[in-house]
């Protein structure tokens, strides 16, 4: 349980860490907060040359109003976003997230943008992001672009995210007042990996769904939107035909792998009984 | 051989310097270079809290953060929490309350309770055992660790006032 | 006459027998100053590194250490062919077996110790660990114990495979190890085949791992030039570690020091002797430096002293009205690679004979099969008697399968079947005498605290809604106290224990015992024993274990033996020591010693107190020339004290779980849990040991579990499968208590810690299948989890709207 060894860097700006980035190239990884990397150089499944420290660039931390859109910077830890009087009010699923990350320490260092890019679908933040609308700045030496979250994930550990890139940020629309939300998320004990959950976004007129999203951790290769489910529900009232019918849609979707958590079958059920779950509690939430 | 480096922080109110290669674990410096044994491994993958230490404000495994990302940081551990021959309140609330058997979870539980009680110096038994969690004990079931925590939140907050 | 204000005083300022004293062991655990096995440094210390099997069966066709000496830092790599010419390549195990310290010729298990890398630091032994290269030739793996003793198995152990006995009577296959079986089986046949009603269910124990905070590790120091050595381990037994090296090494026991230090938890993980302790020594000796060698907390999981992995079958047979004829109960016992189960030698299965409960059962009859497979070795007790938690799990379960079966409630068919409380000492029909116990008393307590009434009817109001609610109860009777040396011994050395007490003139005092405290609070609870015997302050007296250059010999802590066996030896060794107080007072005071009475800390003569010898002042006198003509000096004693018999703790709970039908979770609502564990010595202490044996049997109940696939990979051995509940799943514990003394013991205690083990898994289990009980189950395997439940609930077709 000891890493192999590497050159330690840390830069101070984001110019100085997209600089050592390119200087290293694939010999190099970005350190957030570690909690999923130092594992895994620990255990030798990352054996990395060049580790570049992100974590004293002030620039990367940080959450603020800007107009509609919330700005969080990725070095923004979990326990922040926990804190944060501003998500509270404006985005309080991104809140119930990161209450149900990990584990207390683990959130003291873990940061938001370290979960995104990291790529593992068992984490969190993808599908709060989905359900969210999100969208990632994305710096490299030549300049920065914006990716929306939609497009970001592209399979198991596989993202846009380029080697000579860093995320920097997070935008967020801030949703409507009276959006319902909800994060259903089970898992086996403080600490695990989602055995299955859902992240919901829910905007009612009268007893009618106006607008909703849906996404899935752990159930596929990276983060699921479950779009048919939405478009099933868009209009309809939140009975519990449209319910089950949204759980069958989302599970259609799920292609998860079997492990100590759960079968194929179990995980895929979970799923859809998540997607119920978190439609219910959105809908409790949301002005009508 | 990556280069070594010398790595200064304050260690319980101490400047410290050591000298490290950039893979070293916080926890190993402590243990092995500062002979501060308080914090224990428990798991190496930053599961069970024994390696519990304070850095900056933040309860933190120490099992999981390199040496080399401490620079100039102000590190408490275990081995902080008595000052001036006088216990601190959580010190001596696991001694009351029967917080502790074998003594091997217990650096880490009160350095982490610490901080708790920093951030919520009144917390219910709910929030207790929530935030709490990243500390596993396989001897008390938990159920005096929160009378622990209460004892010392009671002795804190009535000294305070 | 009511006690005098004095006489209260006196009595309070001893904090003896039966008060909730704070732990005098609790100073340097706060304060981050407990000497635990990695905060041992010795000058020159070089690390170990083991290097481990990545297959569960291969033959090793070589191994090159080349690059991993050239690694900076490596000082020394090892494997069997350096230990054979010290003839340390294989060592006994506490089983009766042999095991390989470092895989010789081939390897049985995924993760077998293979080579050890010796080196300045535990960076430069892990860069080098990585470095060797072991070239392996795969063999075909046995993984189902079922399948071990087929024609075409694979053979496991092919250095006693023309071996037709390894210390347990005769084998029948190279995997077999041994058939253990007691009671009439003829007998047992015949009621069988006469009976109104019988039951049968298949229930798995599954393997677990007792997992304490701190993994297993030694720091292992030879002199050269004195032949000394010295080794600090995270032992519950250093005696008897002693004894093993001693024999293994052929370095003479005098020689020899064993230390245990503070112990980050056992729970039955840190009895055995393991290949890295012994690599460990052997490099020291080669080298003459200290060797560390630690474990990490995936090895400590996946391959040092697994729990259970039995797989029972569990017969009743009874009449109409659920009284119960006779039992027959069989196991197959998966030992693993090695059978390094620890066990007494006439015990091979145990204690598993207790399997007849708190029940008075006239006939019967049990079998464990025992087989090798490709697995680590291991079948140590994780927090109970050897076999006991199978055995108890075993009957607890099957007497809710009879009342299912029967249609009586199960706390009724309980009731029917009790050893009655005017029936002890009972003998049960598989030969054990159960000392005490009114079991009727406690399971009418516990009924009363719960309602238990009221929930029977919340349970059907919620069975018509669709709802689970399950209702658990467990009334157990264990086994501790091992153990008389007619019937126990391990390597054959009896399992007596011992306490040497020496009283100082000023009238403290420091005892040592042959036990290993791992968090018990031995320190405490040996004093406050003492204390009440002597009339000396618990807080002067000073407790000393698990060096075995200063405490007298004993077979250390496992079992709950340090109460039963210890605690008695402490109490005896106090009363020898008494025994001379009162004719030091007798002589002093000038009186026969027939005129003296003991109160609280002093002599008095009878009748006229004012006339008296405080232990104090006897302490004193004993270091002087003014003593009874020919008695030495001094005041102390020494106990090698061997128990009558075992001790019988006994208890009873109630569990109470809601079941979420759509995902499987399981919510303990409610645990209640009498303990009677005879005299209390101290009530905090013994409440402390409750919650944590809870929260252990809480954790195999619903989680816990070491799985392979068929080609004997680990799949889940860290602490993110491996399920240790934090703070949060933890459900709350209520605790209560009887006082059943034992007749045999010197102060009538009979040890707990394992009680709430033993007791809260069957109890959760039962909860969890009483859920279900309206639906026709009768027994679902554990670990609970949400995964399996919800499996169950899908079986049934409930697990949809």
């Amino acid at each position: 349980m000891i890493p192999r060894e590497f050159d330690y860097h840390a830069p101070q700006s984001i110019p100085d860490a997209l600089g050592l980035l390119a200087q290293f190239g694939d010999e190099a990884k970005l350190l957030a907060g570690g909690h999923s990397l130092l594992p895994m150089m620990k255990l030798r499944l990352a054996e990395p040359g060049h580790l570049i420290d992100l974590g004293r660039i002030r620039e990367l931390q940080g959450i603020r109003e800007d107009g509609d859109t919330l700005r969080i910077g990725a070095m923004t830890t979990e326990n922040q976003l926990i804190w944060s009087q501003l998500l509270q009010d404006k985005c309080p699923l991104l809140v119930e997230g990161a209450r149900l990350i990990s584990d207390p320490q683990v959130r003291y260092k873990g940061t938001i943008g370290g979960d995104i890019s990291h790529g593992d679908p068992a984490n969190d933040h993808p599908a709060l992001m989905l359900a969210l609308g999100a969208s990632y700045v994305l710096q490299s030496a030549s300049g920065e672009r914006v990716v929306s979250a939609d497009d970001f994930f592209v399979g198991m550990y596989d993202t846009l995210l380029q080697p000579d890139e860093i995320m920097t940020e997070i935008r967020i629309p801030a949703p409507a007042q009276g959006t319902g939300y909800c994060y259903a998320k089970l898992k086996r004990k403080v600490g695990d990996f989602a055995t299955a959950a859902a992240a919901v976004t829910l905007r009612m007129q009268g007893e009618t769904v106006q607008e909703v999203a849906i996404a899935l951790t752990n159930v596929g290769a990276c983060a699921l939107r479950a779009r048919e489910a939405e478009d099933a529900l868009r209009g309809k009232t939140l009975d519990d035909a449209a319910l089950a019918e949204a759980a069958r849609l989302a599970m259609s979707i799920c292609d998860p792998v079997e492990d100590q958590r759960g079968d194929v079958e179990y995980k895929t059920a979970m799923a859809g009984e998540m997607t119920r779950r978190a439609l219910s509690t959105a809908n409790s939430r949301a002005t009508h | 051989m990556a280069k070594k480096q010398t790595v200064s922080f304050t260690l319980n109110g101490t400047q410290v310097d050591v000298v490290v290669e950039p893979r070293e674990l916080l926890i190993h410096s402590l243990r092995e270079k500062l002979q501060h044994t308080g914090p224990h491994i428990g798991c190496e993958t930053s599961h069970c809290g024994a390696c519990t230490v304070d850095i900056d404000g933040m309860s933190v495994k120490s099992c999981t953060v390199l040496t080399v990302q401490c620079q100039d940081a102000e590190v408490l551990t275990i081995e902080g929490f008595e000052q001036g021959g006088e216990l601190h309140a959580l010190q001596e609330g696991f001694t009351q309350e029967h917080g502790l058997q074998c003594g091997y979870c217990t650096p880490g539980m009160i350095t982490r309770a610490y901080r708790l009680l920093k951030e919520n110096p009144s917390p219910s038994e709910e929030e207790i055992r929530y935030w709490m969690a990243g500390n596993l004990c396989r001897c008390t079931g938990y159920q005096n660790i929160v009378k622990a925590v209460q004892y010392a939140a009671n002795k804190l907050s009535s000294a305070s006032a | 006459m009511a006690a005098s204000t004095d006489m209260l005083e006196r009595e309070a300022t001893l904090q003896g027998l039966g008060t909730s004293r704070l732990r005098k062991e609790d100073a340097r655990f706060i304060r981050g100053k407990g000497t635990y096995i990695d905060d041992i440094k010795l000058p020159g210390m070089l690390f170990g590194a083991m290097v481990r099997s990545p297959y569960a069966h291969a033959r090793i066709k070589s191994i090159n250490k080349d690059k991993a000496l050239a690694v900076p830092g490596v000082v020394a790599v090892l494997v069997a062919d350096d230990l054979k010419p010290v003839k340390l390549d294989w060592m006994p195990t506490l089983g009766s077996d042999v095991q390989a310290v470092l895989a010789d010729e081939k390897v049985c298990f995924q993760l077998q110790e293979v080579a050890m890398v010796i080196a300045t630091d535990r960076y430069a032994a892990s860069d080098g660990a990585d470095m060797v290269e072991v070239d392996y030739e795969e063999l075909p793996v046995l993984v189902d114990p079922h399948k071990a003793m087929d024609a075409d198995a694979p053979i496991i152990r092919e250095d006693i495979a023309d071996k037709d006995e390894v210390g347990h009577g005769k084998r029948t296959h190279p995997n077999h190890i041994f058939t253990w079986e007691a009671g009439d089986k003829d007998a047992t046949d015949s009621v069988f085949a006469n009976a109104e009603v019988t039951v049968k269910e298949e229930i798995l124990n599954p393997r677990v791992h007792p997992c304490p905070m701190e993994t297993c590790g030694c720091v292992a120091s030879f002199d050269k030039v004195t032949g000394q050595l010295t080794v600090y381990i995270t032992s519950q037994a250093p005696h008897l570690v002693r004894t093993v090296v001693a024999m293994l090494s052929g370095i003479p026991e005098s020689k020899i020091r064993i230390i245990g230090g503070d112990i980050g938890g056992g729970f039955g993980n840190k009895v055995p002797i393991y290949p890295g302790y012994v690599v460990a020594i052997v490099a020291s000796i080669v080298t003459g430096v200290p060797i560390k060698w630690i474990e990490s907390r995936i090895d400590n999981i996946s391959t040092t002293g697994f729990a259970r992995d039995y797989h029972g079958i569990g017969e009743l047979a009874a009449d109409k009205d659920g009284r119960i004829k006779a039992l027959r109960f069989t196991a197959l016992a998966d030992h693993g690679a090695f059978n390094s189960h620890v066990s007494a030698t006439k015990l091979p299965a145990g204690l598993f004979s207790i399997c007849t409960g708190s029940y008075d059962i006239p006939t019967a009859y049990c079998r464990v099969d025992a087989v090798y497979t490709n697995k680590a070795p291991g079948g140590v007790a994780y927090r109970c008697s050897l076999r006991v938690t199978e055995a108890v799990y075993l009957i607890e379960r099957m007497m809710d399968v009879l009342a299912q079966k029967l249609s009586i409630d199960k706390a009724e068919i309980r009731r029917r079947n009790f050893v009655n409380a005017d029936k002890f000492p009972y003998s049960t029909s598989l030969g054990w005498t159960l000392d005490s116990g009114d079991y009727h008393t406690a399971l009418e307590k516990v009924l009363q605290a719960v309602d238990y009434e009221g929930l029977r009817k919340e349970q059907a109001e919620k069975r018509a809604k669709g709802e689970l609610m399950g209702i658990g109860l467990c009334t157990f009777t264990e086994i501790v106290g091992a153990g008389p040396t007619k019937v126990c011994d391990i390597l054959g050395i009896g399992l007596f224990d011992s306490c040497d007490i020496r009283v100082n003139p000023t009238g403290s005092a420091i005892a040592r015992l042959g036990t290993m405290s791992q968090g018990q609070g031995h320190a405490t609870t040996y004093a406050q024993i003492i204390a009440t015997e002597l009339g000396l302050s618990s807080e002067e007296i000073q407790i000393e274990e698990g060096d075995t250059d200063k405490a007298p010999y004993g077979a250390g802590t496992w079992g709950s033996r340090s109460t039963p066996v210890a605690g008695a030896a402490a109490a005896m060794a106090a009363r020898k020591i008494r025994a001379k107080a009162q004719a030091i007072a007798a002589h002093l005071l000038e009186v026969g010693e027939g005129d003296l009475e003991w109160e609280i800390d002093r002599f008095n003569v009878k009748g006229n107190p004012a006339q008296s010898k405080t232990m104090k002042e006897i302490a004193l006198a004993a270091h002087t020339g003014d003593l009874p003509d020919g008695m030495e000096q001094g005041l102390d004693a020494t106990e090698y004290y061997d128990p009558p018999n075992m001790t019988f703790p006994f208890g009873a709970y109630v569990c109470v779980v809601d079941i979420d039908r759509f995902t499987g979770e399981t919510k303990v609502r409610r645990f209640y849990a009498l303990d009677d564990c005879g005299t209390r010595i101290n009530p905090m202490i013994i409440e402390g040991q409750i919650h944590g044996g809870l929260t252990e049997a809480f954790a195999v109940a619903f989680g816990q579990a070491i799985p392979f696939d068929e080609n004997g990979n680990h799949l889940g051995n860290s602490l993110m499968d491996y399920f240790l509940p934090t703070a949060v799943e933890t459900p709350h514990w209520e605790t209560d208590h009887t006082v059943t003394p034992s007749p045999h013991h010197p102060i009538g205690a009979k040890g707990v810690a394992e009680s709430p083990h033993v007791g809260g898994i069957p109890c959760f289990s039962n909860a969890v299948v009483d859920a279900f009980a309206h639906l026709g189950v009768t027994h679902m395997d554990m670990p609970h989890t949400a995964f399996r439940v919800w499996q169950q609930c899908k079986a049934l077709g409930i697990n949809t709207r």
